[in-house]
């Protein structure tokens, strides 16, 4: 065999994964998607140094500033630099709306591929059990948290991940469970998989691509109840800036300062969608049915 | 030659649903010589693939033995089983849902043989792409995705991976029923190289009286999870004695147009298997019923290997 064909069939050779990455990087739009996440972490974990300003300062002379040269994105209603403070508050949103739904993302689906794979009893337990979990509203959750564990960025998460796993339960189980009858799965069974290798291997990576969608959409809403939870002491606190709550403090005078929501506003609007151009090429480049 | 690999005896497998017990496979015997076909036949519904993942231990069995080599693996522990299934392994009627569609050909072929741990990395390659080449599929498919192939080529990827672990006997759930019929002709041919090569052992389940005819030795009829005949396939074409059996083969279409045959039309719906009174499920639709048939029946031999289910079978033929 000649040595270039050698390298070509080394290059067909390669792993499921490193296949994905190959396919995930030739793709414009998930790149894209990529290097504003990118962007958006740097900003995140660079934060106070580039902000102009400072972000809880108020300057009361300066309140509901509109956009200027000395503010690019205006000032809020106690006259504090808007851009300072999104440019800050990003470690907090990001961080809430990135490991929340990981959080429960990674939780949910464990969980709902055991349900959908062994059925019955299990099933039934499990979702009953989710039945139980959806059927508080996550704010009573989120003051059910907060009183047990007190305030705070990380218990804010918990709650978080603690309601946004049952979507993610009933995802995976309807997920798997279309996957459930296929033969391929007896087959493995047949060829002495363990359990656990048919779910990881066999069961979930063709259950994943709705997840995926949903775990991009997903952060969007974590970042926006992120703020309803500073309400009950949950989460970011007054005067710290967070987006969802820059947001939701500017909605009082969106009429005459309309400033105050459109840039919070649009950078979680970036966020989500840099996440889900990202999600949308992860789960075509996983997919070998798209050819590249 | 007459070395009996597998054998099963008054093997049960009943689901429980909730209108009651569904008796899937019910006091099923028969034996399966080693290096021969046995050709399982009956309408759709009847039992046939249960029995035939019963076998393998795919499902578990309600009652009765299954005596593999001589060991009954009814009940063995999960060690055994783990043993015991790289002896006995199983193709799949669909193609197109027996393959996982995110595994390239190579993956699929693969993945016994590296569970199995009997091969380091490489020599588990090299093995791979022996037993690819063996099934006939060419090199340029090897990285190909089950998406890119067609029904016959999928088919061959599923013996492929059925043949990886050289088990002795494969349990063929209707591997052809999927495929047109000039495919259906190359799978079958290499279903029968692979026995001569290897000395394989079939249980082949199919509602296609002639394939079963062309592939198989031996031929058990089944109707509603009971076993009604069981016999050499030449002698069943020739003669069948139980009237079920009858009728299915007057069902088959023949090419010759001089000879007139009777079709025996059946009357009446199939009983339900769920909770089914004793004796004789056929009775309902047969012909010949009569008060004997609603008492147990038994399997009789009535010539060397030539069993039937039938109490009137003696006054019919």
């Amino acid at each position: 065999m000649s040595a270039a064909k050698n390298v070509k069939k080394q290059k067909k050779n390669e792993s499921m994964m490193k296949l994905t990455m190959r396919r995930l990087f030739r793709n414009k739009t998930a790149m894209l998607g990529l290097t504003i996440l990118v962007v958006l972490l740097l900003i995140a974990i660079l934060g106070p140094l580039i902000a102009p300003y400072s972000d809880i300062e108020q300057d009361l002379m300066n309140c509901y500033g509109l956009p200027s040269l000395q503010h690019p994105f205006g000032t809020d209603e106690l006259g504090r630099d808007i851009l300072s403070r999104l440019i800050i508050g990003s470690r907090a949103s990001l961080e809430i709306g990135l490991v929340s739904i990981a959080g429960s993302a990674v939780i949910g689906i464990i969980i709902g591929c055991l349900a959908g794979y062994f059925g019955g009893t299990v099933d039934n337990v499990i979702m009953r059990f989710m039945d139980i979990f959806q059927a508080l509203p996550p704010m009573v959750l989120a003051i059910a948290v907060c009183a047990a564990l007190g305030p705070g960025v990380n218990n804010c998460i918990l709650a978080l991940i603690i309601s946004g796993v049952p979507g993610f339960v009933r995802m995976a189980r309807a997920s798997v469970l279309n996957i459930r009858g296929m033969e391929y799965l007896e087959a493995a069974t047949a060829i002495n998989c363990s359990t656990a290798r048919i779910i990881a291997k066999h069961i979930l990576p063709n259950a994943l691509s709705p997840l995926i969608v949903q775990i991009t959409m997903g952060v969007a809403n974590s970042i926006l109840s992120a703020s309803s939870m500073s309400f009950v002491g949950l989460g970011v606190q007054p005067p710290n800036p967070e987006w969802g709550a820059m947001l939701s403090a500017g909605r009082n005078f969106i009429r005459n300062y309309p400033h105050m929501v459109i840039f919070p506003g649009v950078v979680i609007m970036i966020t989500v969608l840099a996440l889900n151009m990202l999600g949308d090429g992860l789960r075509d480049a996983m997919d070998p049915k798209l050819k590249d | 030659m007459a070395n009996t690999l597998i054998e099963a005896k008054n093997l049960k497998k009943y689901f429980s649903t909730p209108r009651g017990m569904l008796h899937a496979v019910d006091d099923v015997s028969f034996k399966i010589e080693q290096g021969t076909t046995m050709g399982v036949v009956g309408e759709s519904g009847c039992g046939k693939s249960t029995l035939g993942r019963t076998m393998i231990h795919l499902l578990e069995s309600t009652d009765g033995k299954i005596l593999f080599k001589d060991r009954d693996v009814t009940k063995v522990n999960k060690k055994e089983l783990i043993k015991l299934r790289e002896e006995m392994q199983i193709i799949f009627q669909d193609p197109f849902s027996s393959l996982n569609p995110r595994m390239s050909v190579r993956e699929t072929v693969i993945e016994p043989l590296l569970l199995a741990k009997r091969y380091s990395k490489a020599e588990a390659g090299q093995k791979a792409e022996e037993i690819m080449s063996t099934v006939g599929l060419d090199e340029r498919l090897w990285n190909a995705y089950p998406h890119e192939l067609d029904g016959g080529r999928r088919q061959r990827i599923g013996i492929a991976r059925a043949i990886a672990l050289d088990p002795s006997f494969i349990v063929c759930d209707e591997p052809v029923s999927a495929l047109d019929v000039s495919i259906q002709a190359q799978v079958l041919n290499l279903l029968q190289d692979l026995q001569e090569q290897k000395n394989l052992t079939y249980m082949f389940i199919t509602h296609d009286l002639s394939v079963v005819r062309h592939i198989s030795q031996n031929i058990c009829v089944m109707y509603l999870g009971q076993l009604v005949e069981t016999s050499p396939s030449k002698e069943l074409f020739k003669a069948p004695l139980h009237p079920y059996t009858k009728a299915l083969l007057s069902a088959v279409p023949s090419t010759d147009i001089r000879h007139k045959k009777q079709r025996i039309l059946l009357q009446g719906e199939l009983v339900s298997p769920v909770d089914p009174k004793p004796g004789c499920r056929f009775a309902a639709r047969c012909n010949h019923a009569c008060e004997r048939c609603h008492e147990p029946q038994k399997l009789e031999e009535v010539s060397p290997g030539h069993f039937v289910s039938c109490c009137r079978v003696k006054e019919l033929n």
